[in-house]
């Protein structure tokens, strides 16, 4: 193996200015691979995290049916006291969850004693909605950042409702709303904080405390609307679903009959079909990098053959086995997809460093400032080497069985 | 017991319409030890000769012999390994490959053909290099070498398997006359030391004299067969 290696190097550097056309156009191929996941990689995960950090958790359980109304946050498809105890149950005892936050969410009217508009508030427990949406402190923009935001008697108003009804941190406002019986009743509140309209639904979500809820429907036991949860790996939030759904359905009397519903961050929001398209371009850039490293080492190595017929005329008739003469050109094209992998990659951390060095800033839908991090996931550089090398490998062949196929005597004849 | 013979051997080639029959029937048998040349004009079938010994084509018709394997009708990969085993080769443009050294380009069938360890085939490397007289030159490579010295580094490589055979193919047609002599007593030395059938194709008048058996070819027959006794310089 040495001796091929030492040959195919030699090889490689017998014709200096191609192998390093060829070697430049496979790093550039690299380079903008893993520049273009880092980037748009760290963007998916940036936005992901806040979507699912300030309100939307991991995964979500409702009542089955919920979601499908959710736009009217109907309150007979809340979860039944008994049934969430049962949730309650299973979620303590999953390990791969980090925090829950039960929410009763309802539609409601918001006053200021001069206008009135509606809102969607949600009642929590604030530790809980604190933990498993970490964000939730940095979208208070004005007021209290902390759990005491949403202590009993105070109500966190989205910023949309506060520009428009000139509302201020210390106002008392009104929430009336229709409970499931039909009887309205209200309950003064006040205004402990600001929030920060986070992507997608939301704009309109107020955060209470959960007793207050319960007191403004006149609930007598806790009725749920849904679970927000966190998971301690992201990368796991498919597995733990299944698992959780699953659970759920054990632990239902009839599991056929299961009232429960998990949902993923991306069954709920929008952004996943960004990151969706965001993973298709992926996959074109990638096909992109076959395509360079396919045409510029099937290129070279066909060269490679057609220039030195004589020679390998010569090695087959010295009793070069067509297996090695084989070995051997496939062992170049390796090579030079390896130099390109490499030369690409030194130059890809050099782009991502200087990236991240650089922290830049951009803005998404209500959300400016966003820093953009690019960082580089291993598996990532695994897989843009891993298809450099086998592309290398595959276009060399065509060329090397040629190699090994030639008829020495023709060969050898060959000017 | 013949190292090679050959019996009513005929080689045609076709090309469309176009037959031309490079042998027409030759037999002949060489012993061990022997020092051959095939002589002719241009044309007379003496590279066709030496490719069916080498076992680098086929013949169409009649049988061959080397090493007591007939080698008329050998697959392609058993006639590689068969020449890897049993021949040597020297080709009229030398033929080294340019990346390697001529230490390298010897080394070459000892790594490549015969997988030897490594201290074995550095010591008999050096051997053959020095019998050949290109010790000094071992690191240079190919180009850096001249027509003459590029010959050397050639039949050594030829002989570093210790093959039973060794063919050359108009060996000195690239040399001036001085090296070409030179070289066919190389051979010759070769012959003697390491006990080798050297059989060569030569035209060259110059050095046809040194051989000690000598087969004349003419429109791809055998037309005499002269055997000489050299007196060595």
């Amino acid at each position: 193996m040495f001796n091929l290696a030492k040959i195919a190097v030699r090889n490689i550097r017998r014709y200096r200015r191609r192998s390093l056309l060829t070697i430049t156009l496979i790093a550039f191929g690299v380079v903008f691979v893993l520049v273009f996941v880092a980037v748009s990689s760290s963007f998916k995960d940036l936005m992901i995290r806040q979507i699912t950090d300030s309100y939307l958790g991991d995964l979500q359980i409702h009542r089955r049916g919920y979601v499908a109304s959710i736009e009217t946050l109907p309150l007979n498809l809340n979860l039944a006291p008994q049934q969430a105890s049962n949730a309650v149950k299973v979620l303590q005892e999953n390990p791969e969850i980090a925090s829950f936050s039960e929410r009763i969410k309802f539609g409601a009217m918001f006053s200021n004693f001069t206008e009135t508009t509606n809102i969607r508030i949600n009642g929590v427990v604030p530790e809980n909605e604190f933990a498993t949406c970490p964000q939730m402190s940095a979208r208070i923009s004005a007021g209290d950042k902390s759990v005491e935001a949403l202590r009993k008697g105070k109500i966190l108003v989205p910023v949309l409702l506060a520009r428009g009804m000139g509302t201020k941190v210390g106002d008392t406002v009104v929430i009336v709303a229709t409970n499931k019986d039909g009887s309205v009743n209200g309950k003064t509140l006040v205004v402990s904080g600001i929030l920060e309209s986070a992507t997608g639904p939301g704009g309109r979500d107020g955060y209470i405390h959960i007793e207050d809820a319960m007191e403004i429907l006149r609930l007598p036991q806790r009725e749920i609307s849904e679970f927000a949860i966190s998971v301690k790996t992201r990368a796991r939030v498919e597995v733990v679903a299944q698992a959780l759904a699953a659970q759920l359905a054990a632990a239902a009397k009839d599991p056929r009959k299961a009232p429960f519903q998990v949902h993923t961050w991306a069954e709920l929001s929008p952004f996943a079909n960004i990151a969706r398209m965001v993973d298709l371009m992926t996959v074109f850039v990638k096909a992109m990098l076959i395509a360079i490293v396919l045409i510029s080492i099937l290129n070279v190595m066909i060269m490679a053959v057609y220039e030195r017929i004589r020679e390998i005329g010569t090695i087959a008739a010295i009793g070069t086995l067509p297996g090695k003469i084989r070995s051997l050109f496939l062992v170049e094209g390796l090579f030079l997809g390896v130099a390109g992998a490499l030369a690409g990659l030194m130059a890809s951390l050099a782009i991502i460093f200087g990236l991240y060095l650089w922290k830049f800033t951009f803005n998404f839908g209500q959300n400016v400032g966003l820093i953009l991090e690019p960082t580089l996931n291993p598996a990532e550089i695994a897989i843009a080497s891993g298809m450099v090398i086998g592309v290398s490998i595959i276009a060399s062949l065509q060329p090397a069985v040629k190699a090994s196929r030639m008829e020495p005597i023709e060969a050898l004849r060959h000017v | 017991m013949s190292l090679v013979s050959a019996r009513d051997l005929v080689k045609t080639y076709r090309s469309e319409a176009i037959e031309v029959r490079a042998l027409q029937g030759v037999s002949f048998a060489i012993e061990p030890r022997s020092f051959v040349a095939f002589v002719g004009p241009s044309g007379s079938g003496k590279t066709t000769l030496l490719n069916l010994i080498g076992c680098l084509d086929r013949a169409t018709d009649g049988l061959i012999e080397v090493a007591g394997v007939d080698v008329s009708q050998l697959e392609r990969q058993k006639a590689a390994a068969f020449r890897g085993e049993h021949i040597g080769f020297i080709f009229q443009n030398f033929n080294l490959i340019p990346v390697l050294t001529a230490f390298e380009n010897v080394e070459y069938p000892l790594v490549m053909v015969q997988d030897w360890p490594v201290a074995q085939r550095h010591e008999r490397v050096l051997k053959i290099l020095k019998s050949v007289g290109m010790l000094e030159q071992k690191n240079q490579l190919p180009e850096q070498l001249s027509g003459g010295q590029k010959q050397r580094v050639a039949i050594a490589r030829a002989l570093v398997t210790r093959p039973k055979l060794v063919l050359a193919d108009e060996p000195t047609a690239n040399l001036d006359h001085e090296t070409a002599y030179m070289i066919i007593r190389l051979m010759k030395t070769m012959r003697d030391d390491f006990g080798t059938t050297f059989i060569f194709s030569t035209h060259d008048t110059r050095i046809i004299g040194e051989a000690e058996l000598i087969y004349t070819l003419d429109d791809g027959r055998l037309v005499q067969q002269e055997e000489r006794r050299v007196a060595h310089v």
